[in-house]
């Protein structure tokens, strides 16, 4: 296919491989996160770290939708969705997400009415088609999404719709960037910025990265080379001393951002005060709930909502994957307790998590190397 | 592009003819022809055909280097 093939050739790879190795300097570690979920699928689904010097570790960050949906989201999802006549609609990853009363799928096999669509335009036509029904729509996702939900909601209102809503869980990503590089957990040297987001927000929000913090970023697309690039291109940076903000996805990403999705993200959503993430905790200004103008399709205005926070299971230990601070198979639940057909903690869940990616394309490579030479896997208490 | 429908545009996903809405693409609509990007239903930015050009070549470059690296390598005669 287009566009794609040809970001995927192995020669052009090695050849990326050969430049960022040259770039290495003696006995230095360099540690970069991908911050986008979509990046960490690419990156094992085509083995990319087996192309990169060892000093080099690539850390999997926080931006993956369903990971980052709290327990207690779940459960609150889960209580709308038992409400008479209600009929919820979900994209298809939140289908397996493990609330503290089982997943969507369990709920569903109970007969709770919880539907799947590819698009939140798709839960319009059930509500056009189900008159006598209310018809709930679970948004979640990163501003990749939330002009979708937004487009949705605009749609909504201008047919005067009166059985759709939305229960919003959109987040926002800089929230998390800046609460992962003020924990003092983790020490990183650069970002590969999420593409897809950005093709929403464009390139601008990052600069405080490189700015205040003093790390390179540089935007990413999704096909193997694009990632080899972005880490050659962060290479380069710290090579000449430099931290900026580059794009290296620009076939895609207008440096600006799509300045339609963003006008409509805002006139039908707001910041919230503060957000629960799974893993990260209460993040302030991180996420989006429905204006007050478009009340009449707001969720969690229409509805009691619980609100109880959950803690996670004990042997989940996704919060540590999704800031970086442990492998997946570091976590002792991994591959044993947890696995995708039996998740315990999302990151098991959808393609876009850390601990699925690394389960299914069984890339472990640096584990085995890292066991074989009696340095153990695990690095934390 | 659909006229009775200003919003839509079908498209081909790989062999797959869909609908999907662009209307997050209104400042600056797609042409027939024109690649985008879809996420959830909707057009969620248009491809760059000159951007890809540009980043291929760069790859291109890299490539050749490394294939004359490799040959050159392959005459070599380090004794
Ligand atoms: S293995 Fe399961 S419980 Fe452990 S971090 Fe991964 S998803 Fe969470």
């Amino acid at each position: 296919m287009r566009f794609v093939d040809e970001f995927r050739d192995a020669e052009k790879a090695h050849a990326l491989a050969a430049k960022i190795a040259a770039l290495c300097e003696p006995g230095r570690q360099y540690k970069f996160m991908e911050v986008c979920g979509g990046h960490t699928h690419t990156i094992y689904k085509h083995g990319l770290e087996d192309y990169l010097p060892e000093t080099i570790t690539l850390v999997h960050g926080p931006g993956c939708p369903v990971c980052v949906i709290p327990m207690g989201r779940v459960d609150d999802a889960m209580h709308l969705a038992a409400q008479p006549d209600v009929i919820m609609t979900s994209f298809g990853d939140m289908m397996r997400v493990p609330g503290s009363e089982g997943s969507f799928f369990d709920a569903k096999a109970r007969g709770t009415d919880i539907r799947m669509v590819y698009s939140p335009l798709d839960s319009l036509k059930i509500a056009r088609a189900n008159p006598d029904k209310r018809v709930v729509f679970m948004a979640i996702g990163f501003e990749t999404t939330a002009p979708s939900t937004a487009m949705t909601l605009l749609r909504a209102a201008a047919e005067g719709l009166r059985n759709f809503s939305v229960f919003c869980n959109h987040v926002t990503i800089i929230p998390a960037i800046k609460a992962i590089l003020d924990s003092p957990d983790l020490r990183l040297d650069g970002f590969i910025g999420p593409g897809h987001v950005s093709t929403v927000i464009g390139c601008r929000p990052y600069e405080f990265i490189a700015r205040d913090y003093d790390r390179p970023v540089v935007v990413a697309g999704f096909e193997p080379l694009d990632i080899l690039q972005s880490i050659y291109m962060l290479m380069l940076q710290l090579a000449e001393g430099r931290s900026q903000v580059e794009n290296q996805y620009s076939r895609v990403v207008p440096w600006n951002g799509n300045l339609v999705a963003l006008k409509a993200i805002s006139q039908t959503m707001e910041l919230r005060p503060y957000f629960e993430w799974r893993g990260l905790g209460f993040i302030s200004h991180s996420a989006l709930r429905v204006r007050d103008s478009y009340a009449a399709f707001d969720g969690e205005r229409l509805f009691e909502v619980p609100g109880v926070r959950v803690a996670d299971p004990k042997a989940c230990q996704c919060g540590e994957v999704l800031k970086g601070v442990l492998k997946p198979w570091e976590c002792k639940v991994f591959g044993t307790a947890c696995t995708p057909e039996t998740p315990i903690g999302t990151c098991m869940v959808s393609p876009e998590g850390a601990c699925a990616a690394y389960y299914n394309y069984g890339r472990m490579h640096r584990q085995r190397v890292a066991e074989a030479a009696g340095t153990g896997g695990v690095t934390h208490p | 592009m659909m006229p009775e429908h200003p919003d839509l545009a079908k498209v081909d996903v790989s062999g797959v003819r869909r609908v999907i809405n662009v209307g997050l693409l209104s400042d600056s609509p797609p042409q027939p022809g024109e690649w985008v990007l879809i996420h959830v239903g909707f057009a969620l930015s248009k491809i760059d055909e000159e951007e890809a050009a540009a980043a291929l070549q760069f790859l291109e470059g890299i490539g050749q280097a490394y294939a004359d690296e490799l040959a050159a390598l392959a005459e070599s005669r380090i004794e």
